[in-house]
């Protein structure tokens, strides 16, 4: 089954998936997603970067419900809770993401993270719909 | 610059009304306010007002009488009804008009709010089932709790509280107390906030009646005067609801700033407060907004609530009314009732919920997507 990203242009899928921002060239400001004028210094000279796929955990929660549909695209007849969380990309900025963790016990501020991709659905022709999340590092060296 | 009273009050009752659009709410609302105020309809000479979900404030009029007064309406998320008093008392402080009226009035669906950041195959954010603002709320006191030491049982406290002062108010949407351990052992929504700390979308209204304050007496004899109204929006850096990402500098958020220009313009500070409505969408965002208006110092909260200090009968009686959790959140109405309750309590008129000792200062605060923060400060 081919995978297709939730939205184009926030999500690039290759071997190594990344999140897509901009940076500054005034000031050196990420965003993400992309937009055209840093909200930092108001300078409108934004480029088009891959930010980086490791990071460090901020803060987190854990959803435990289910999101409303529309507009979420998950299952929610057979919801399972899932993390949130922010991660402290080095040098780039904390991005919000789901998180394959959802155990409180197993999820604290500082923790090593990477990015991964997480199915939502199926669209119509056939193509599995993913989105991007981040799992514990120590859990891939583990498994 | 002129002075502003606030000469009259009208409330529909907050929770579930069915068979009464929001618009209808805000209709009895504004009857209620004007009487409050011993004036009809046709002498109010000008109305800001606005909803989130329920409709267009200005198309009332043809409820309460075609006067042709100036009725402009007011989109500012959760700031709506802190946005709506801020303008009405720049049209008297203006010197344009004499008297009017500030209005708010919602009605949302049941359920956490549905938000959409996108048009369709283009929300991404909320089809990944992250558009929900609960995330928000938890991860912030999450991260708050764990680095100054704010306990699960405090979160609970303060819910508890809520409920307890909710049951004291005839309006409010939840009127039956909860105890701590009822609100622990409710399902964890979004950790760690538990069901029963949550606030949840609601229904209903409220109007103020505005006046030049040197003619407050006309209306009342017992005027509460605007000391402060101000709304700020969020700067870089600060950690804001929906947020798809966020900087690594930190700033504070709209609400010190909002609340710092409010002491600064009403020249009040945080120790002449005796009653505080302060926006708790959940029972962490009471404890965290306790400090970004200047209550107490980052941490203080465990101590200070363990004592009562925020209880009716405490130093600081804090959302005296049940604030959001016992009231619900009718987003265009919310900040407005925060303002109801505080000119009941200024005039000694909150009954069995009245904060002793002649209170003479009251503060109000919201916060709310994106990132936006009203706070008013009102003395008798
Ligand atoms: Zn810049």
């Amino acid at each position: 089954m081919a995978q297709v990203p939730v939205v184009e242009d926030i999500l690039e899928l290759s071997d190594e998936p990344h999140l897509v921002g901009s940076r500054c060239r005034s000031c050196g400001t990420h965003v993400f997603p992309r937009q055209d004028g840093c909200p930092r210094c108001t300078a409108t000279d934004m480029e088009r970067v891959a930010l980086a796929r490791r990071g460090t955990l901020w803060t987190w929660t854990v959803q435990g419900f289910a999101p409303k549909a529309p507009p979420y695209l998950g299952d929610t007849e057979h919801f399972e809770p899932f993390g949130v969380g922010y991660v402290e990309l080095p040098h780039e900025l904390k991005v919000e993401a789901r998180l394959t963790e959802a155990d409180p016990e197993r999820l604290h501020v500082g923790m090593e993270m990477e990015l991964v991709l997480v199915p939502l659905s199926t669209d119509d022709d056939g193509n599995e719909i993913v989105t991007f999340g981040f799992q514990p590092v120590e859990e891939e060296r583990s498994s | 610059m002129t002075d502003v009273a606030i000469v009259g009050i009208g409330m529909h009752e907050f929770g579930r009304t069915e068979d009464v659009s929001g618009l209808q709410q805000g209709v009895v609302a504004v009857r209620r306010a004007v009487a409050d105020a011993g004036i009809g309809w046709e002498d109010v000479q000008f109305a800001y007002g606005g909803s989130m979900a329920a409709g267009a404030a200005d198309t009332m009029v043809s409820h309460l009488g075609l006067t042709g007064l100036q009725f402009i309406n007011v989109a500012n998320g959760c700031a709506t009804g802190g946005s709506a008093l801020f303008t009405a008392a720049n049209a008297i402080q203006a010197g344009a008009y004499d008297v009017g009226i500030a209005v708010g009035f919602d009605k949302h669906e049941r359920g956490a709010f549905r938000v959409r950041t996108g048009s369709r195959g283009k929300d991404w954010y909320g089809a990944s089932g992250l558009a929900l603002t609960t995330q928000f709320f938890a991860m912030k006191i999450n991260r708050y709790a764990e680095r100054y030491g704010i306990t699960p049982r405090t979160l609970a406290r303060v819910a508890a509280k809520a409920y307890r002062n909710g049951a004291e108010n005839p309006m409010a949407w939840r009127r039956k107390p909860l105890s701590e351990d009822e609100i622990l052992a409710s399902p964890m929504l979004s950790y760690p906030l538990t069901h029963y700390m949550f606030c949840s979308p609601g229904e209903g209204g409220v109007a103020l009646v505005l006046c030049r304050a040197d003619q407050a007496h006309r209306y009342t004899a017992t005027p509460t005067y605007l000391r402060a109204a101000v709304v700020r929006s969020r700067r870089f850096g600060s950690f804001e609801v929906l947020s798809p990402w966020i900087a690594l500098e930190d700033a504070p958020g709209p609400t010190v700033d909002a609340s710092r220009a409010a002491y600064e313009m009403a020249g009040i500070g945080p120790d002449d407060v005796d009653v505080a409505q302060l926006q708790d969408t959940e029972a962490g965002a009471e404890v965290m907004h306790m400090a970004e208006n200047g209550f107490c110092e980052d941490g203080e909260q465990e101590r200070m609530i363990a004592e009562g200090e925020t209880e009716i009968s405490g130093r600081l009686p804090v959302n005296t009314d049940g604030g959001c959790i016992a009231n619900g959140e009718p987003i265009g109405a919310s900040g407005l009732r925060q303002v109801y309750e505080n000119v009941l309590q200024l005039r000694g008129d909150a009954g069995t919920r009245q904060v002793p000792g002649d209170p003479r200062v009251a503060y109000t605060h919201v916060y709310g997507a994106p990132g936006i923060s009203a706070v008013t400060i009102l003395s008798r």
